[in-house]
């Protein structure tokens, strides 16, 4: 592996947001270190989105820094950098999965060029090589390659996740965003989702921070979990340790709702 | 119809009733006030500074709807003047009516002289057209542009698009070529087909069929563009760069007929497909009027013929 396993991929220090006088977010420090996942949990409004849309870059922080390692290895500000370069960051090295897949993916054109749309955004001119791509791509998320030419808006609500996953990983970034990938899908589609998820992370030594309020999603899929509340972190750790004997008493809240059938 | 009177064409009858006509002095010259013309001026300096960026512009009210080519018609009174010799042309025609329209109305405002005559012209407004007479660095053309942004129909947030010139992130436009092969095999983009001006700026080359792009490449003449109701100036200064986007396998192409013009038989010029008769009877002729005649008369000259191919009416 290229990247320097000796420093964290990404480094939260002291993220503070609020809206007007409502804290949203309160001293938000953590690290994610390559090829890790990482759940945030915690119930409607304790703050994990505003923490993700912090991290992205797509909402600045009132306080605080974020720093991530850039190819060459050196742990870099994201706020500090041009917007230029956070661009060129956020679509080349950077994926991010939308919880609502309209919001991620370009209803109007069709899957291939959805898929295709960031190569052609770093320069790639080839319609031959673009499209190759494309029908690789479909056919690592599990999408039927002969519907490259069919839009999104005719794709169900499970086809519509996995392109997005795609059209995220087709630049190979080394880490991905996820604001809950499996909400509003059924139960089965999103076993599925997540066992390609699993699977994608796992060959492609992937870091990635998803979001989440379903704790069999971050069961599943994380290593290490962040349980938040009211904007602040409450308890971090191992995801099975955290799941299986949790300290604070809001996570054993959170454990004991889980319903068990 | 389509015959050719010897005497006088309608379109000089039509020059000639407005050549006598006094210039009207309810309106300042070219109709728009100094101070006016001085900020579309500055803004013209600013777009010729930066070629293919889009300048804002207090863009007025003038008196004819827009989608007429009230950008266009704004930027020709800023910088006519009492010497220039003006040419109006529509889809290429001098005698449309949008052409007669806006001509007459720098008639009634400045009393320049009038020309169909491309290279008798020092300045040409031009609906969707560029001439197929080369031009000159004498020259100046001001296209009337109704949508002056090329990544519209795909990003309708001017927010958004406006951060994507400024980081020359122009992904977006081949997404929009590649949904052309995609579906038709081709990138079926005729019209308006977006071109990356001096290496930086994509531009909207304003309605003109893709078949007149590669005339803006080093065109001698300045190019100004005018968008009134999107209130936007922008422009390619003389010998300039401009490279129409396409893909490697599948390179840019202009049109091409299979026929002649049916009335210069000139082989190179854009061609208009006239319906004849109720019968499918077509005919292909120059969609540039000026030109078309002219090649006719230098058939007539060389030949001493009177018909260059003759007319089918079947």
């Amino acid at each position: 592996m290229p990247l320097d396993t000796q420093s964290p991929i990404l480094r939260a220090t002291g993220l503070n947001k609020s809206y007007g006088d409502r804290a949203a977010l309160i001293d938000a420090s953590f690290e994610l270190w390559p090829g890790e996942v990482l759940a945030i949990v915690g119930e409607s409004g304790s703050g994990k989105t505003t923490l993700l849309n912090a991290l992205a870059a797509r909402d600045q922080p009132d306080s605080g820094s974020v720093e991530f390692q850039l190819e060459g290895g050196a742990l870099t500000n994201i706020f500090t950098m041009t917007e230029a370069q956070r661009r060129l960051l956020a679509r080349t090295d950077w994926g991010f999965v939308h919880q609502n897949s309209a919001d991620g993916l370009r209803m109007d054109v069709s899957a291939g060029a959805n898929v295709g749309e960031r190569l052609m955004a770093l320069g790639q001119r080839h319609y031959g090589k673009l499209r190759a791509t494309a029908c690789d791509w479909l056919a690592r998320v599990e999408i039927d390659p002969a519907r490259i030419d069919d839009l999104p808006r005719h794709f169900s609500g499970g086809m519509r996740q996995r392109l997005q996953i795609a059209r995220n990983l087709v630049t190979q970034p080394r880490l991905v965003f996820m604001d809950e990938p499996t909400s509003g899908l059924d139960v089965s589609v999103q076993a599925k989702l997540l066992d390609l998820l699993r699977q994608l992370t796992q060959q492609l030594g992937l870091a990635s921070v998803i979001v989440t309020h379903d704790l069999a999603v971050a069961r599943l899929l994380a290593h290490r979990m962040i349980v938040m509340r009211r904007g602040r972190i409450v308890e971090t750790g191992l995801t099975d340790q955290v799941l299986d004997d949790p300290q604070h008493p809001y996570t054993q809240l959170l454990v004991s709702s889980v319903l068990q059938p | 119809m389509l015959n050719k009177s010897k005497t006088s064409t309608p379109l000089e009858k039509l020059v000639d009733s407005h050549e006598n006509q006094a210039v009207d002095q309810h309106f300042n010259f070219a109709y728009l006030d100094e101070r006016t013309k001085r900020m579309i001026r500055r803004a013209i300096l600013k777009a010729v500074a930066i070629p293919g960026y889009q300048v804002p512009f207090g863009s007025r009210e003038m008196p004819l709807p827009y989608g007429w080519g009230t950008g266009g018609i704004q930027v020709t009174a800023s910088v006519i003047g009492p010497s220039d010799v003006l040419k109006v042309i529509d889809q290429g025609s001098d005698d449309t009516v949008n052409a007669v329209n806006i001509r007459r109305f720098f008639q009634r405002t400045t009393n320049v002289e009038i020309t169909t005559q491309t290279q008798a012209a020092t300045l040409i407004q031009t609906r969707h057209r560029i001439p197929e007479m080369a031009l000159t660095e004498d020259q100046i053309i001001i296209y009337q542009v109704p949508v002056p942004e090329p990544m519209q129909r795909l990003e309708p947030r001017e927010r958004e698009t406006r951060s994507l010139h400024g980081l020359a992130e122009y992904g977006l436009m081949h997404v929009k070529l590649y949904e052309d092969i995609a579906r038709y095999g081709h990138i079926a983009t005729t019209y308006d087909y977006p071109v990356l001006v001096n290496h930086r700026y994509v531009m909207a080359p304003s309605p003109i069929p893709k078949f007149d792009n590669p005339k803006m490449h080093m065109n001698p003449a300045l190019q100004l563009f005018g968008a009134g109701r999107e209130k936007r100036i922008y422009a390619v200064p003389p010998y300039t760069a401009v490279e129409s986007l396409g893909f490697e396998d599948y390179p840019f192409e202009i049109q091409r007929w299979d026929a002649p013009c049916e009335l210069c038989g000139s082989r190179d010029s854009f061609l208009d497909e006239v319906i004849t008769n109720d019968q499918g009877g077509r005919i292909f002729v120059c969609s540039d009027s000026d030109y078309c005649e002219s090649q006719q008369n230098d058939a007539e000259s060389s030949s001493g013929s009177t018909t260059p191919s003759g007319l089918k009416h079947d």
